[in-house]
């Protein structure tokens, strides 16, 4: 007889609180006003904004308001989990908001039907109404009406 | 530079889970037959680096149950590193390459099995702001990755189908393989999407094993080994973490560690026999291949990933696999790629060479 590995449950959690900084807590308090930021390089807007532009190591300038639809430049179908921000299949998407360079990664609903997702479709987000200041104050987006 | 060389290889067979060994019981066998191969002592070895990962085993510093497989008293030079063993294998080089010793031992070691939902676990890699909170599929970033290089015209469904039906097929000769086999990509593509385009066979299965690389410089690696694997080059390079802030479909950050390479080394990726690569996922053989600039090298003939993806320990056996080549005389120069983080964030170039 050999004995098993022990094993147990467990919860995986992010259990800080962290200042986030002067542009990632603009973006994210803008989530909160169901607004949405992005922040302004050499290059053209960046959404999510980053503090410093990947390209070239230069440090990012002001942010801007921006617009809440864009265009699904890449896309995966997945099932509903538990916890998912959708209670039907999905997908998550990377999502080029209009007027950025760069996309934005979340999920979109297209009421579970998968052929209805294509690259290059037309789509705005659906807030939340209790928002707190974070990435899920986006519910998922959704096709343009 | 001094000369560095992989003087011996071994793994332990990759299971898709083991519940019987601890860490130290999977890897105290592997470090027995990588050092009796080339019969030498442990207190002859001068450093050793491994490479584990705390969130697989669910317990901090849980590497430390490694070490007794190694055997740390008297006390040992040693180091480890929270990410794949290919990048303890780095530190191993770079440590002999300032001349403090002689011999080092890399090992990797993980099991993959463990978490219980590693949908849970894999986003922890992903940054707490914007990706990690939307908890992710554990598959959804290379998703992406997979719909973005289909659309770029770089491969197709049909396509990493036959990637995997290869890689299964050259794994049947690889008895330390976790699956194997004989599949038609007709077979293949009848199986459901998991996160499309990607379908069970098109993602890595992950696993448990470890590896062990013994690596020496100068006469040492002369004495150890008729045919010493020469490492004449390591580099490695990052992408931008946030995946819609890089092209998924053209990995800069392998096509400049495979330039620093060649630099290094006096020959490129495009003059190797064997490339071992480093495949989480079926999709990414055809970037690397493009980033690397392979010009006709065979790829994963040990099955690579597809055919078995030990946590931690993958690189690293891309290193053995692509050394064991030239150990056994089988080619003369052949090139390893590791990879670590989503979508081919981070990627480490090895070009290895037979002649002295």
């Amino acid at each position: 007889m050999t004995a098993e590995s022990l094993s147990a449950p467990y919860t995986v959690e992010f259990p800080f609180e962290r200042t986030v900084g002067p542009k990632i807590g603009t973006f994210l308090g803008g989530l909160r006003d169901a607004r949405l930021y992005g922040v302004r390089t050499e290059r053209g807007v960046l959404c999510p904004p980053l503090e410093f532009d990947p390209r070239t190591g230069a440090e990012t300038g002001a942010l801007v308001p921006l617009v809440t639809t864009g265009t699904v430049t890449s896309w995966t179908w997945v099932p509903s989990r538990p916890g998912d921000p959708l209670p039907h299949d999905f997908a998550w998407a990377l999502i080029a908001i209009d007027g950025t360079i760069g996309a934005l990664f979340h999920a979109v609903d297209v009421g579970g039907e998968f052929a209805r997702m294509s690259t290059g479709m037309r789509v705005c987000a659906r807030w939340r109404q209790d928002r707190i200041g974070g990435m899920r104050d986006i519910e998922c987006f959704e096709v343009v009406p | 530079m001094r000369d560095t060389a992989v003087v011996s290889y071994a793994q332990s067979p990759c299971l898709a889970a083991n519940r019987r060994d601890d860490m130290a019981d999977i890897l105290l066998p592997v470090i027995r037959a990588a050092v009796d191969a080339v019969g030498i002592e442990r207190d002859e070895i001068d450093f050793y680096a491994s490479g584990s990962h705390d969130f697989f085993e669910g317990r901090t510093f849980a590497y430390i149950e490694s070490l007794d497989a190694v055997g740390a008293w008297p006390p040992i030079s040693e180091s480890h590193v929270e990410m794949d063993a290919a990048w303890a294998f780095a530190e191993a080089w770079s440590w002999l390459q300032l001349g403090q010793g002689d011999i080092a031992l890399v090992y990797g070691i993980g099991r993959g099995s463990l978490p219980q939902d590693l949908d849970q676990v894999m986003p922890a890699q992903l940054d707490p702001y914007f990706l990690a909170p939307l908890r992710p599929h554990r598959d959804a970033v290379a998703g992406l990755q997979a719909c973005a290089a289909i659309d770029a015209g770089l491969t197709s469904e049909q396509h990493m189908a036959e990637i995997v039906s290869r890689c299964l097929a050259s794994a049947t000769e690889n008895p330390y393989a976790q699956t194997s086999g004989q599949v038609s990509v007709h077979d293949l593509l009848a199986a459901p999407y998991v996160s499309s385009p990607l379908r069970k066979h098109d993602v890595s299965p992950p696993g448990d094993a470890a590896a062990v690389v013994v690596l020496a410089a100068g006469d040492a690696a002369r004495r150890l080994t008729a045919r010493p694997a020469w490492v004449r080059a390591v580099d490695h390079r990052m992408d931008t973490h946030y995946p819609g802030m890089r092209d998924l479909t053209s990995s800069g950050s392998t096509r400049i560690a495979a330039g620093r390479a060649a630099d290094l080394a006096g020959f490129a990726a495009a003059d190797v026999e064997v490339a071992e690569l480093h495949t989480e996922y079926s999709h990414q053989e055809p970037l690397l291949a493009m980033a690397l600039g392979l010009n006709g090298a065979e790829i994963n003939p040990s099955g690579g990933p597809l055919a078995g993806r030990p946590a931690t320990a993958t690189g690293l056996v891309r290193i053995g696999e692509a050394a064991r080549q030239i150990l056994d005389g089988r080619a003369g120069r052949t090139l390893a790629h590791a990879t670590n983080g989503p979508a081919l964030q981070h990627n480490l170039v090895c070009l290895l060479e037979g002649a002295a």
